[in-house]
């Protein structure tokens, strides 16, 4: 591993680091002025949580050249592990900040569809990648980090299906972070258009137990009338990390995005998912779980916004928290003026494990319409003891009882995730993390 | 022959004393019925057996074959033989009846002696059809959405799958139409046997129409107040309980009344 840029990145940093990526003019433009908002905008305020104190500026290296993989065999077993190595078609791995490994089935390339790394989707598909880029889903001066994400991005995905066409198998995409001072502004471009169908499934996983790093990632994620995109995301990065993970879909008509996502990160973590239900008859599902431990502190933010008419959006936020960590879950469920017939639920659930951890659920429903239904549940509580007593009652051992009750409350995110090897390795994480 | 002997038990539920002095023993090969009407200790006797944790014994024994039952944690007490089907048993999301019933029978055995996966499905498929449970349910979240009468046969279905010596029935009877009745009598019938005891908690005799009893007991007052065979079960049918109390001199057969 090579050290390729030193610590705070000035202007100039930024401007030679997009030219040794040969990015197209307008992506350095975009770039250099995102650097200047950086400077003036503020941070997010993310409900309950300060994170003034929080470092989301300073890291030891912006951008490590490693060793491209020349097959997935290569890979560490943990990592290894998570892939169908025989039978997985489409496949994107990257090590720190360099693109290792990429496959896509022939077949998909005849249909038209994209999977490649960002830095190449800028070269080869600018046009593409310009509309999409922090345009619809997020934008550049919305807070300090979003400015800071494009000036900085070092990594990332591009992934496009064009019109009609469906991808039946899960695309995997694998961001593996080795070495302490590595820090990942990763960017997903996920688009799917008219009618088509996507499921991506994505891995941030540290192979390093420590960090000294900054992550900033972002996801766009577009499904334009009439399509499909599942989207499962596994994280497990190390302590250490300063994370800021936004993961954000727009719907068009009748068109669903259904996300699953396993909040594993030992790292502080300010968490977003939000989903823009823009047509009409669209469809939202957010589903994520987390498990916090040590001291750690995390807020996350789940959000439909409703503004096309008949647009479903569905929240679930299960959280389990051990230790002294603490961890704000805000559901929110807004409804814009003229998005009639609209429907927002969601559901926010904490299962404390100890004394001196902490978990606030906050359920919010904002609604600019009259004719709509909206509903929310939300609890923060210790483990049932009469759901223990109804277990051990059938001479399982309390802490097999216990064990049992929490994957039951995480279950739902791993029962969503479509590639076994996945499944199976949050399963572990939870096991893991929980015991 | 395995012997469940409950030697003067008093039970107290949030300060107030429910039972006040139960005695009662079972053997193996022998099936007990406590009747009573509303209110007079019956579940109260259940939960407490098992270790429910809102019950708090105040005096008295429960002993298994001569050990301290009271002195166990829950789960022991299932490992030393007991069991109860609940009333109201708990819902568990995300967990699949069938993987919740492996735990539970191989909880029972030592590392390395897990009843393979082959003669589990096997024997499921076989406890469900006698159930005549839909085999879906066993891949459904354990009591999560089921109706009253698919929870009364799932405690059935888990009282067949792991073999008791004692089973405790409490109200399994309550809420069930005819049919389920006569099938959930079904399984308790087959559990019949030398290695097995049962005490069926109701207050209605139907169940026992189809579940023949060795001893019929009747509970008022926090007490066993009387006892006698099958026959005293259809007197009471005839009859109600008000004779007894006549004959006993009981005014308010619930709970925190004196005689």
């Amino acid at each position: 591993m090579t050290v390729e840029t030193k610590l705070a990145l000035t202007g100039e940093d930024v401007r030679s680091y997009s030219e040794s990526n040969r990015e197209p003019e307008w992506l350095a433009a975009k770039r250099s002025e995102a650097y200047q908002l950086a400077e003036t905008l503020q941070l997010p305020k993310p409900d309950k949580t300060k994170i003034q104190n929080w470092n989301f500026t300073e890291f030891p290296v912006h951008a490590t050249k490693d060793e491209p993989l020349t097959g997935l065999a290569e890979l560490p077993q943990e990592a290894r592990a998570l892939i169908d190595i025989e039978n997985q078609k489409n496949i994107y791995v990257q090590r720190n900040n360099t693109p290792a490994y990429l496959k896509l089935s022939d077949e998909l390339k005849e249909q038209g569809v994209i999977l490649t790394d960002i830095f190449t989707a800028a070269r080869e598909h600018s046009d593409l990648l310009q509309k999409y880029f922090m345009n619809d889903a997020v934008k550049v001066d919305e807070h300090k980090l979003t400015a800071l994400h494009t000036a900085f991005m070092n990594g990332g995905v591009f992934v496009y299906v064009p019109k009609g066409v469906e991808v039946k198998e899960p695309v995997q995409v694998l961001f593996l972070h080795e070495g302490e001072d590595v820090s990942l502004f990763n960017h997903a471009i996920i688009v799917a258009e008219d009618n088509s169908s996507l499921t991506y499934v994505e891995n941030y996983l540290s192979l390093s137990k420590d960090s000294k790093g900054l992550v900033n990632i972002i996801s766009e994620v577009i499904a334009k009338d009439g399509a499909k995109i599942t989207y499962g995301a596994v994280d497990v990065l190390a302590e250490g990390f300063t994370s800021y993970i936004n993961r954000r879909g727009v719907a068009g008509r009748d068109a669903t995005i259904e996300w699953a996502i396993g909040m594993m990160n030992d790292c502080d973590t300010i968490y977003e998912n939000v989903t823009h239900l823009v047509g009409d008859g669209s469809v939202g599902h957010s589903k994520s779980v987390l498990v916090g431990r040590g001291d750690q502190k995390q807020n996350v933010t789940a959000k439909t916004v409703h503004w096309g008419k008949e647009a479903e959006g569905y929240i679930l936020q299960h959280g389990v928290m051990k230790d002294e960590a603490s961890t704000i879950f805000n559901g929110i469920g807004k409804i814009e003026h003229g998005a009639s017939k609209s429907d927002a639920v969601q559901e926010s659930r904490v299962l404390m494990l100890s004394e001196k951890a902490r978990g606030d659920a906050n359920p919010i429903l904002l609604i600019d319409e009259d004719d709509v239904t909206a509903g929310h549940a939300a609890s923060v509580g210790r483990v049932d003891p009469l759901q223990l007593y109804y277990l051990m009652s059938r001479g399982i051992s309390r802490v097999d009882a216990e064990r049992l009750i929490v994957h039951g409350f995480l279950a739902p995110v791993v029962s969503q995730l479509p590639i076994e090897g996945v499944k199976k390795q949050l399963s572990e994480v939870i096991e893991r993390k929980v015991r | 022959m395995s012997t469940l002997e409950i030697k003067g038990l008093h039970v107290e539920i949030e300060g107030k004393e429910i039972l006040k002095g139960v005695d009662l023993t079972i053997n193996t090969n022998e099936i007990h019925a406590v009747m009573g009407p509303n209110g007079t200790g019956k579940s109260t006797l259940a939960s407490a057996i098992m270790g429910h944790p809102k019950y708090v014994v105040t005096a008295g024994t429960v002993t298994l074959d001569g050990e301290d039952v009271l002195e166990m944690e829950v789960d022991e007490r299932a490992k030393a033989g007991l069991f109860l089907a609940m009333q109201y048993p708990s819902e568990i999301s995300g967990v699949t009846n069938a993987d919740f019933l492996r735990s539970a029978i191989n909880s029972k055995r030592e590392e390395g002696e897990e009843i393979s996966l082959m003669k589990f499905i096997r024997e499921l498929d076989s406890k469900m059809e006698t159930l005549e449970m839909n085999q879906e349910m066993a891949q459904r979240y354990l009591n999560e959405g089921f109706s009253g009468g698919e929870k009364k046969r799932n405690e059935i279905l888990q009282l067949m799958m792991l073999k008791p010596k004692f089973a405790i029935l409490d109200e399994i009877d309550s809420g069930l139409d005819i049919d389920a009745l006569k099938v959930v009598s079904k399984g308790v019938n087959e559990m019949r046997g030398e290695n097995f005891g049962c005490l069926i908690i109701t207050h209605y005799q139907r169940l026992l129409n189809y579940i023949t009893p060795d001893k019929v007991h009747v509970m008022m007052q926090g007490r066993v107040v009387k006892s006698g065979g099958p026959e005293l079960a259809q007197k009471l049918e005839a009859q109600g309980y008000d004779w007894i109390k006549e004959e006993l001199g009981i005014e308010d057969e619930t709970v925190g009344q004196e005689a």
